[in-house]
C-alpha cells in the first residue's frame, strides 16, 4: 500500500531508515525500515524488551540514535530537538502515563493546545483570557466525556481515566502523526474496546503508530502489523497474515 | 466567591492593613519591614524558580548582589541615581541581574535537580569571592558606605517615607509577577515543573522556558538589591554570601513556595526572630534553624498552606463524624 501511495507523490508522515540504537552493549534497535503515509494505521507488536518504546524515543527525539535516519514529513529531522519535531506535526502518548498530576484535566489539555502556538511566551496577559483555547480544550473534553471532570486535579483520576487524557492531550496539538505506546495498558477487557472504539472514530487522515499487547484493540484499529523482535523488524503483513504466521508465533511462544 | 478570589481579598486586605499599622509603629519597626520588605521581593524571585518551574537556586544573592553594588558604586562615585535619574538606577539594577543571570544561565540551566543546586551555588561564590577580592571597585571586606538616598520630591530620609517606596515597589513586582505565574508563561513553568519530558513532546523548547524564568527572576532580584543598598546603607561581601540566598530559600519554603506572597510571611518571620529574639537571647540561631526544620518536617506546603490543612482537617472530621450524610452529598 505505501508503496503504491509512494508513486502518487505523496511524502510519507514518517519514514525510518536502517535505524539503530545502541545501549552500551545493548543493541536495542537493529536497522529499523518503516514507512508511514497520511491516514495509515498500523501496529508494532513484540515481546517485553523488544525495543518498541525505544523506538518511540528515537522517532520523538527523547534519544539520539545512533545510526540511520529519522524522516518526518519528508524531512530530515534526526538531529532535532523533541520539540522541534512536534512543531512538525507529530504527536505521542507514554505508556507510562504521563501527565501533569497536580494541574487540572483542564490545564492539562490546555498546556497541550498552547505547546504549537507562539502565545505559550506571553507573560503579560491571564491565560483565561484565551478564549479560543478554552473553547478548543472544552470541545476536545466533551468530545472524550471528560467535560464534567475538567476541574479535577489529574492525580484524582482513575488509571483508565489517565489513559485516555493521555490521548486527549495527544490529540491537542491537531497532529497529522500520533503515535501511541500501549494506549490500552493497565485497562479492563471493557476498558480497552472503549479505547479501541475511541482510536476508530478519530480523523481517517490522522496516521496512527500503535504499540499495543492486547490484540482485540490492534485488529480493530490497524490495517497493518509489524513485528518487533530484539530490536529488528521481523515480518509485517496484515492482521491475518500475522495470525497465520509460524514465526510470530514461535517468537510469542519464546522459541524464536 | 471561588477560593481564588477569596484569597486574593485577604492578600489585599493585609496588604492594605500593613500599609496603615506600620507606619505608626516605632521607627525600628518601620525599618525592619523595610528590610523584610526588600527581601520579599528576593524572595519572590526564587518562587518563581522553586515554586512555579521547580528549580532550587542557590545562588539568587548574585543577583541582589550586582544590583546593591551597582547602586552603591554609581551613587559614591559618580552621584548617579541619586536624583529623578534614581529611576534610570531601578533599571539599570534590572538589567544587571538580567544579564547576569543570562550568563550564568548559560550554565545553570542545563543541570537538574541537585545538580541545579549546586552550579547556582557555585556560581553566586564566584560573585562573592570578586566582591571580595577586587577591591579597587568594591571596596574589599569593608564594602561600600551608602550615606545617601536619592531625593526627588519624596524625602527618603524620612524611614517611613522610604518605606512607602518600598512598599510601593513591593507591590508592584507582586502584580507583575502574579500576572506572569497566571498568564500562558506561567502554565507552562507548572508544566515543566510537574513534567518536564512531557512538556518537550507537547513542542516546548523547555530549556529556553526556564532561561527566560531564571534571567526574569534575576532582574527581580537585581531590583531588590538596589533598593537593599539605601535600605541598609552599606553594601559588603556579606549582602552577596551563601547565607542570603539560602536565607531567600528558606523564606519562601517557610511561608510556602508557588503562592508569591509566602515570601513575605517568611521574610517577617526571619527578620523578625533575627532582629528581636537576637537582643533577647544568645541562640536564636537555634529558635530559626529549629522553625525551618519543623515547617519542612510538618508543613512541606508552608504557613501559607495552613488553611488548607485546617479545610483538610474540618472535611475529614465532619465525614468520620457523618459519613452517610456526606456521601448523599457527593453523590
Ligand atoms: N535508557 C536505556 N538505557 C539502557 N537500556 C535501555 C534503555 N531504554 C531501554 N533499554 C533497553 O532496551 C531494550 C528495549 O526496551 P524497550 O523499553 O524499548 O522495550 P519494549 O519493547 O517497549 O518493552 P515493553 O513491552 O516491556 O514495553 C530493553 O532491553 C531495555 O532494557
Ligand atoms: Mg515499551
Amino acid at each position: 500500500m505505501s508503496t503504491g501511495a509512494d508513486s502518487n507523490g505523496r511524502t510519507p508522515v514518517l519514514e525510518l531508515r536502517t535505524l539503530c540504537k545502541s545501549f552500551g552493549g545493548l543493541q536495542a534497535t537493529r536497522g529499523v525500515t518503516l514507512r508511514v503515509m497520511p491516514g495509515d494505521r498500523k501496529a508494532i507488536i513484540g515481546p517485553n524488551g523488544a525495543g518498541k518504546t525505544t523506538l518511540f524515543n528515537l522517532i520523538t527525539g527523547i534519544y539520539p540514535v545512533t545510526s540511520g535516519q529519522v524522516m518526518l514529513f519528508g524531512r530530515d529531522v534526526t538531529s532535532w530537538r523533541s520539540d522541534q519535531r512536534t512543531r512538525l506535526g507529530m504527536a505521542r502518548t507514554f505508556q507510562v502515563t504521563s501527565l501533569f498530576p497536580k494541574l487540572t484535566v483542564l490545564d492539562n489539555v490546555l498546556l497541550a493546545i498552547q505547546g504549537l502556538r507562539q502565545t505559550k511566551f506571553v507573560m503579560w496577559r491571564f491565560m483565561s483570557s484565551y478564549k479560543e483555547a478554552y473553547e478548543k480544550a472544552y470541545y476536545l473534553l466533551e468530545q472524550a466525556g471528560f467535560f464534567d471532570r475538567k476541574d479535577v486535579e489529574v492525580r484524582n483520576l482513575s488509571h483508565g481515566e489517565q489513559r485516555q487524557l493521555e490521548i486527549v492531550l495527544g490529540l491537542a496539538s491537531d497532529p497529522k502523526i500520533l503515535l501511541l505506546d500501549e494506549p490500552a495498558a493497565g485497562l479492563s477487557s471493557g476498558e480497552s474496546t472503549e479505547m479501541a472504539r475511541f482510536l476508530m472514530k478519530l480523523d481517517p487522515k490522522l496516521a496512527i503508530l500503535l504499540i499495543e499487547h492486547d490484540m482485540d484493540v490492534v485488529f480493530d484499529v490497524c490495517a497493518e502489523i509489524s513485528v518487533l523482535h530484539f530490536g529488528e523488524l521481523l515480518e509485517t503483513g496484515t492482521p491475518e497474515q500475522i495470525k497465520k504466521s509460524q514465526r510470530v508465533q514461535e517468537i510469542y511462544l519464546g522459541i524464536g | 466567591m471561588s477560593s481564588e478570589k477569596i484569597k486574593i481579598l485577604v492578600v489585599i486586605a493585609v496588604l492594605l492593613a500593613l500599609a496603615y499599622i506600620i507606619p505608626h509603629s516605632t521607627s525600628f519597626v518601620v525599618l525592619l519591614a523595610t528590610r523584610a520588605l526588600v527581601f520579599a521581593i528576593l524572595a519572590m524571585s526564587v518562587d518563581i524558580l522553586l515554586g512555579f518551574t521547580g528549580l532550587a537556586s542557590l545562588g539568587q544573592a548574585a543577583y541582589f548582589g550586582i544590583g546593591a553594588y551597582l547602586a552603591a558604586i554609581m551613587t559614591t562615585r559618580y552621584h548617579f541615581g541619586l536624583n529623578w535619574d534614581f529611576w534610570l538606577l531601578i533599571f539599570l539594577g534590572m538589567l544587571a541581574g538580567a544579564a547576569l543571570a543570562a550568563f550564568f544561565g548559560l550554565f545553570a540551566i542545563r543541570a537538574s535537580n541537585v545538580y541545579f543546586l549546586m552550579i547556582t551555588l557555585a556560581l553566586g561564590q564566584c560573585v562573592w569571592g570578586l566582591a571580595y577580592r577586587w577591591s579597587s571597585l568594591t571596596g574589599g571586606d569593608n564594602g561600600i558606605n551608602v550615606p545617601v538616598r536619592p531625593s526627588f520630591g519624596l524625602d527618603l530620609t524620612n524611614e517611613r517615607t522610604f518605606f512607602f517606596l518600598v512598599y510601593g515597589f513591593f507591590i508592584v513586582s507582586l502584580l507583575l509577577l502574579y500576572i506572569l505565574v497566571r498568564s500562558p508563561f506561567g502554565h507552562s513553568l507548572a508544566g515543566i515543573r510537574e513534567r518536564e519530558l512531557r512538556m518537550r513532546i507537547l513542542g516546548y523548547n523547555t530549556w529556553l522556558h526556564k532561561y527566560i524564568a531564571f534571567v526574569i527572576a534575576g532582574a527581580f532580584g537585581g531590583l531588590a538589591g538596589v533598593l537593599w543598598a539605601f535600605t541598609n546603607g552599606i553594601v559588603s561581601p556579606e549582602t552577596v554570601v551563601l547565607t542570603t540566598s539560602v536565607d531567600a530559600l528558606l523564606m519562601v519554603v517557610l511561608g510556602g513556595a508557588g503562592t508569591l506572597v509566602g515570601g513575605v510571611v517568611g521574610a517577617a518571620i526571619v527578620f523578625g526572630v533575627r532582629e528581636y529574639l537576637s537582643t533577647l537571647v544568645p541562640w536564636w540561631q537555634y529558635v530559626l534553624g529549629g522553625i525551618y526544620v519543623l515547617t519542612i518536617l510538618y508543613l512541606p506546603s508552608g504557613l501559607m498552606g495552613i488553611p488548607a490543612h485546617i479545610r483538610q482537617w474540618w472535611i475529614q472530621k465532619s465525614k468520620d463524624k457523618n459519613p452517610k450524610k456526606l456521601a448523599s452529598v457527593t453523590s
